[in-house]
Order: C-alpha cells, then structure tokens, then sequence
C-alpha cells in the first residue's frame, strides 16, 4: 500500500515498513521517527548506518548482533528506540522487520 | 509477562530467556522469577553447565534405558548448544547479561534460595534482588500483567 511520508507516496506494508529501500532517504527516516516520537540525534544515525550496513551485507539482524556491534550497547539501543529497538529502528532506516525470535 | 522459572534443564531455561527477551524486543515489560531448580540458571558456577534431560524426555525418542548411561545427557546437551550456536543463540551468560541490559529484571526466590543456602555472591551480579513469591505477586498487580510458569 501507498503511505504519504515527507510529502512523497512510498511503498509500505501493512506494518509500515518500506517495501523498496530505494525509496528511502534521510528525510523519509526524519519522518518515520517523528511518527514514533522520536527525534533523531548523531547516535541515532550511527545505529542507522550500522543497520544499513548489516542490511547492505544481508546479515540478520539481533539483539545479539547489536551487542557484539562495537557501535552501540544494548542499553543505549533501548533508550534511543523505546518501545522495541530492533522494530523501530529498521522501521526508521527502511529496511524490513528483522524475522529473528532472538 | 512475569516468568517463573522453577526447572533446571537448559530447555526450559532457553524458554523463558527467549520469551522474556520477546517481550522486551516488543517493547513489553518483562521479568523473571527463578525458583527450586530454576535458580540454577543464576548460579555463577552452574549456569554454562546446564543439561537436557535424556531421562523421562519423550521428546528425544531416546530409550529410557540408554538416556541413563553415562555421557549421553553430556552428548545430547553437547549436540542441542550446537545446533543453538548455529541460530547465533547466546550461551546462558550472555542470555542475563543481554536480558539484563535489555531491562528485563532478573529475581531470586527467597525460600528456594535459603533452602539451597546459597549466598548473594553464588548467584549472578545482574540479579536485581531476591524476593518472597508476596514481593512477586505485588509486581504482578498491575492492569494487562500475565505471569507464566514454566
């Protein structure tokens, strides 16, 4: 379905993440943070290009993963994306809803 | 979620880390009571040894008679961390640390505790405190709280 984000018609799915990361840009991150009351600071956009970094290279994501990243503790990652960290972060960088139970 | 964990195998151990860790991921609160046997997952000196049961465990399609020989439990426990490792599972350590990074409480039973005689130092630094089940139960009073046994 067509989601009016940053006054441009994206691709969504049900859930609202990007269904085409090429349709994603900063402004579009900017966006999607605002609706999760979000406002993004530098150590955001680091966490978000580790995410696009572990996308770009097709390595799933976890809590695990971001344990072991070097860019961010787990503690950190909670209290920049309550409600969810994984969930809302790759919601905000456009890429899909890691499928991981860990 | 409130989870109670009162067994000891790695199996029911992995459960509640896996749902409590869920949870959080979710953004749902989440804690977990251990108890009886369960406390051996918070044990500093027992936690990376936990086993699966080859006794009485259906599941495994392991006659009785040959789960009860010496090793096979080692083996078996041996072959299921394995095939945890491949699905980047964390060991038990790394399980609390992450759980409690990730906010979840961690609890100690009272009752079990002092029948073990165990002391604060044998158990895990991330342990948030020990409990009587009344302590528990008045965590659990709140609107949309769900307390699991496992």
């Amino acid at each position: 379905m067509k989601k009016l984000i940053a006054q441009r018609e994206i691709d969504v799915n049900e859930e609202g993440y990007l269904l085409d990361f090429n349709q994603w840009d900063k402004e579009i991150g900017k966006s999607l943070a605002d609706e999760n009351s979000i406002s993004l600071t530098d150590r955001h956009w680091e966490v978000i290009d580790f995410l696009h970094e572990k996308y770009r290279k097709e390595e799933p994501l976890s809590i695990r993963g971001i344990k072991k990243s070097g860019v961010i503790d787990i503690k950190e990652f909670y209290s920049l994306f309550p409600g969810g960290p994984l969930k809302v972060s790759t919601l905000i960088a456009g890429i899909p809803k890691p499928k991981s139970c860990i | 979620m409130l989870f109670i964990l009162s067994k000891g195998t790695i199996e029911n151990a992995y459960a509640a880390f896996v749902m409590a860790n869920g949870a959080r991921m979710e953004g749902i609160e989440s804690e977990i009571f251990f108890t009886f046997f369960g406390l051996e997952a918070i044990q500093k000196k027992k936690l990376e040894h936990l086993r699966v049961a080859t006794v009485g465990n259906p599941a495994l399609h392991m006659p009785t008679m040959l789960g009860g020989l010496p090793g096979v439990e080692a083996l078996a426990t041996k072959m299921m961390k394995k095939e945890m490792e491949k699905l980047d599972m964390p060991p038990v350590g790394e399980f609390l640390e992450i759980l409690s990074d990730s906010g979840c409480k961690l609890w100690g039973c009272k009752l079990a505790i002092d029948m073990f005689h165990l002391e604060r130092e044998d158990l895990i630094d991330e342990l948030d405190g020990i409990l009587t089940i009344g302590d528990f139960y008045a965590r659990a009073d709140q609107e949309g709280t769900h307390l699991l046994f496992i």
